[in-house]
C-alpha cells in the first residue's frame, strides 16, 4: 500500500482493496457492550450459549464495594500486619481467620523429658545430644528425613535416623501409655521401621535402577528360565529342579513366584494328561474333518440332526457314548462321501446312455469290450489322482471316469 | 512315574440352582443361587480336587472365591445372569494342571410367562467326566479304588447308585448324597443316548451297504462282469 503511495500510483489495482477485506472485520456490532476486538474473539459469530447477563447479576439488591483491609493471619508467629482487597457486601466487612491458615500443618513430633531419655531412650550408637538434635531438626524440617540427613553433624544415613526416630517415638508412646491396647492402633507403634528391611530394599533398588542393558537382559534371561524350570516341576513331582539363583538383586524373588503361578491355568486338552471328555470329543471330531468341506461337514451334521435325531454334541459324554459318536460321525462321513459316488455314478450312467447308447449296454461286446475296458483302464488313472481328494479311496474303485474320459472313449472308438 | 495304558475318569456334574426370593426379594437380591462342581454320583471329590476358585461378575464383592474343601459349592444372591468360570485344581500328588469349565448361570425360566416360585429353582446343570491320561503312580494308586474314580472308561451302566464301603463314621461330609439341594440334581443313565447312537450307526451302515450295492451294480454297467 505504502509503496503504490510512494510511486504515486493508483491505489486498488484489478479488485478494489476494501472488497479484498474479509467481510468479517468490518461486521456490525451486535451488542453494544461488547467491543469489536472482544466479539472478533468469539469468531465474529454470536455465542450458541447464552452468557452472563452482566445487568441481571446480583438483582442489585447489595451494594458490593472493594477496600484494600488489612487482615490477621493465625499461621503467623511474629505478627507482620498484611493488608489485602476484600470484598465488601453492603457495608459489612466479611469476618474469619485468613482463608489460608488452615493450611498450616505440622507433624506433631513428640518431646520428651530428660527422665523419659534415661529411661527409656539411652542407646549405645546415639548420644542424648545427637538424639535431641535429630527430634529439633525433625520438628524444623516436618520430618523431612532427606533435608534432616543433609544438615545432621555427625553425618548419618537416612535410614539411620528413621530407625532413630521412629523407635524413640515408640518407646514414649509405650512408656506413656496406660495400657498396651489403646495405642495398639497408633501407626509408630502398628507400623514399626524395619531398618534391615528398608536399607536391603533400598540397596536393591538403586541395584535395579542402575543396571545396564546388559543385566537387564541377562535378569530376563534368568526369569524365562526360572518359568520354564517350575513349568517343568509341575509335570514332574519328584524330579528336584533348582531354581536359579537371582544375580544378586531380592526383586526377583517376588516375580518368579509370579512367573509360576501365570503358567498353572491352562485349558488346552491337547497333548495334556487331564481333560474334560465333553471338550475333548468335539476336538476330536474337528481334526477329524480337518480335511473335509465346510458343506461336506454340514452336510453330516444334517444328517445327524434330521435324519437320525442324534446330537452333535452328546448330552451325557461318558466313555462309550463319546467313542460310538465318533465312530458314528465317521461312519456318516463315509455315507456322505458314497452318496456322492452315487450320484455321480447316476449322472454318468445317464449321460454315456444318452451319448453311446452301444457302450453302456453289455450287449455289443467287441466295440462295448473295448471302450469299457479302455475306459476302466483310463479310469484307474484317473481314479489315483481323484484318490488325494477323497478320504477313503479304497471303496471307490468303481467310480465311473469323469465326463472328459467319455470322451477319450469316443476317440478310441472312432480309431479302431 | 506315569502308569501306562491307564485312564482314569471322574464323571461330575456341575451347574447353577437358582431360587427367586419373593416376597424376600429387593431389587439388588432377587435371587439366592447356588454354583457347584458334584460327583455325578455325589461321592466325595476331595481326594482328588484340591480346590475351585469360582470367579463371579466383578461387581460382586470379592467376586474371586476360592473353596478348599469339598463340596465344591458357592451360594450367593443377586439379580444378573453372567458367566461363572470355575477353575479346578487337583491334588499335588496327580502333579496336573488346572481345568477350566465355565457356566451361565441362570436365573429366570425359559418360558418368559411361567410364573416365578420360590419353591421351584431354575436348574441348569451338565455332565461332563475328568479324564486323567496315564495318570502319576501316587495319584493312580491313592484313588483307583475310590468310587468316585472310574479306571479306563466309566462303568456300563451309570447311575446314581448309593456307594458302597466307607462305614466310617467320621464322613467329613465332603460327598454330596444328602445334600440339601439333592432334590434337584440330575439324574444320568448313559443307556438312552447310547442306545440311540447305536442305533443310528445301525442306520447308516444299512444305508451304506445299500448305497455300496448300487454303486457296484452301477459299475456292472460301464463293464462287462468278469469272466
Amino acid at each position: 500500500m505504502d509503496a503504490k503511495d510512494i510511486l504515486g500510483l493508483p491505489k486498488g489495482g484489478p479488485v478494489g482493496d476494501k472488497r479484498v477485506r474479509a467481510p468479517k472485520e468490518t461486521v456490525p456490532k451486535k451488542l453494544d457492550r461488547v467491543s469489536r476486538e472482544v466479539y472478533a474473539l468469539t469468531g465474529g459469530l454470536p455465542p450458541l450459549i447464552a452468557s452472563v447477563d452482566t445487568k441481571q447479576r446480583q438483582a442489585s439488591s447489595q451494594k458490593i464495594s472493594w477496600q484494600w483491609l488489612p487482615f490477621a493471619n493465625s499461621a503467623r508467629t511474629d505478627g507482620l500486619q498484611l493488608s489485602h482487597w476484600v470484598r465488601v457486601v453492603d457495608s459489612v466487612v466479611p469476618t474469619g481467620d485468613y482463608a489460608f491458615a488452615k493450611y498450616n500443618r505440622s507433624v506433631a513430633v513428640l518431646k520428651y523429658t530428660d527422665d523419659e531419655y534415661n529411661k527409656h531412650l539411652a542407646d549405645t550408637k546415639w548420644t542424648k545430644q545427637e538424639t535431641d538434635l535429630l527430634f529439633s531438626m525433625c520438628e524444623q524440617f516436618d520430618l523431612r528425613f532427606v533435608i534432616i540427613a543433609d544438615r545432621f553433624s555427625p553425618p548419618r544415613t537416612v535410614e539411620e535416623l528413621k530407625d532413630r526416630y521412629y523407635s524413640a517415638s515408640k518407646a514414649i508412646i509405650l512408656s506413656r501409655a496406660t495400657t498396651p491396647e489403646e495405642v495398639a492402633d497408633h501407626p509408630h507403634v502398628k507400623d514399626a521401621y524395619n531398618f534391615n528391611y528398608e536399607t536391603e530394599r533400598k540397596r536393591a533398588l538403586g541395584l535395579l535402577l542402575s543396571q545396564s542393558r546388559q543385566q537387564e537382559r541377562e535378569d530376563a534371561e534368568v526369569l524365562a528360565e526360572a518359568k520354564r524350570i517350575t513349568e517343568a516341576r509341575l509335570s514332574k513331582v519328584d524330579e528336584q529342579a533348582e531354581q536359579p539363583s537371582a544375580p544378586g538383586t531380592d526383586l526377583t524373588q517376588p516375580s518368579t513366584d509370579t512367573a509360576a503361578a501365570a503358567t498353572s491355568t491352562t485349558t488346552t486338552t491337547r497333548g495334556h494328561r487331564v481333560f474334560l471328555r465333553g471338550p475333548n470329543l468335539g476336538q476330536m471330531v474337528q481334526s477329524m474333518l480337518s480335511s473335509v468341506g465346510a458343506r461336506i461337514v454340514k452336510r453330516i451334521e444334517q444328517i445327524l440332526l434330521d435324519e437320525l435325531g442324534v446330537r452333535l454334541e452328546p448330552k451325557i459324554p461318558t466313555e462309550s457314548i463319546c467313542r460310538e459318536h465318533l465312530e458314528l460321525r465317521r461312519e456318516v462321513l463315509n455315507l456322505v462321501n458314497l452318496q456322492k459316488a452315487v450320484q455321480w455314478n447316476e449322472a454318468t450312467v445317464s449321460f454315456m446312455r444318452e451319448t453311446h447308447p452301444e457302450v453302456s449296454t453289455p450287449n455289443t461286446p467287441k466295440r462295448g469290450f473295448r471302450g469299457g475296458d479302455r475306459a476302466a483302464a483310463v479310469s484307474g488313472e484317473r481314479i489315483g489322482k481323484r484318490d488325494h481328494k477323497r478320504k477313503a479311496p479304497a471303496r471307490f474303485s468303481d467310480t465311473p471316469p469323469s465326463p472328459p474320459q467319455q470322451k477319450r472313449a469316443r476317440k478310441l472308438k472312432s480309431e479302431s | 512315574k506315569r502308569v501306562k495304558n491307564v485312564e482314569l475318569s471322574v464323571p461330575i456334574a456341575y451347574g447353577t440352582i437358582s431360587f427367586w426370593l419373593g416376597k424376600k426379594a429387593d431389587d439388588l437380591h432377587s435371587h439366592k443361587w447356588t454354583v457347584y462342581i458334584r460327583s455325578a454320583t455325589n461321592e466325595d471329590l476331595g481326594p482328588i480336587i484340591s480346590k475351585v476358585v469360582f470367579q463371579l461378575h466383578p461387581s460382586f464383592n470379592n467376586p474371586t472365591r476360592v473353596v478348599e474343601s469339598a463340596p465344591f459349592e458357592l451360594s450367593e444372591s443377586g439379580w444378573g445372569e453372567f458367566e461363572i468360570s470355575m477353575t479346578v485344581f487337583f491334588q499335588k500328588d496327580a502333579a496336573e494342571k488346572t481345568l477350566e469349565l465355565f457356566h451361565h448361570l441362570k436365573l429366570y425360566h425359559e418360558d418368559d410367562n411361567a410364573p416365578q416360585s420360590t419353591k421351584k429353582p431354575v436348574v441348569v446343570e451338565s455332565y461332563d467326566e475328568l479324564v486323567f491320561q496315564e495318570p502319576t503312580e501316587a495319584f493312580y494308586s491313592r484313588v483307583k479304588n475310590l468310587p468316585a474314580v472310574h479306571v479306563n472308561g466309566s462303568p456300563g451302566e451309570l447311575n446314581v447308585s448309593s456307594g458302597a464301603l466307607e462305614i466310617s463314621n467320621e464322613r467329613k461330609r465332603g460327598d454330596t448324597k444328602d445334600h440339601q439341594l439333592g432334590q434337584w440334581f440330575g439324574k444320568y443313565s448313559e443307556t438312552d443316548e447310547l442306545t440311540s447312537i447305536m442305533g443310528a450307526r445301525q442306520q447308516v451302515q444299512k444305508e451304506i451297504a445299500k448305497l455300496k450295492s448300487m454303486l457296484d451294480s452301477e459299475a456292472m454297467k460301464l463293464k462287462p462282469s468278469a469272466p
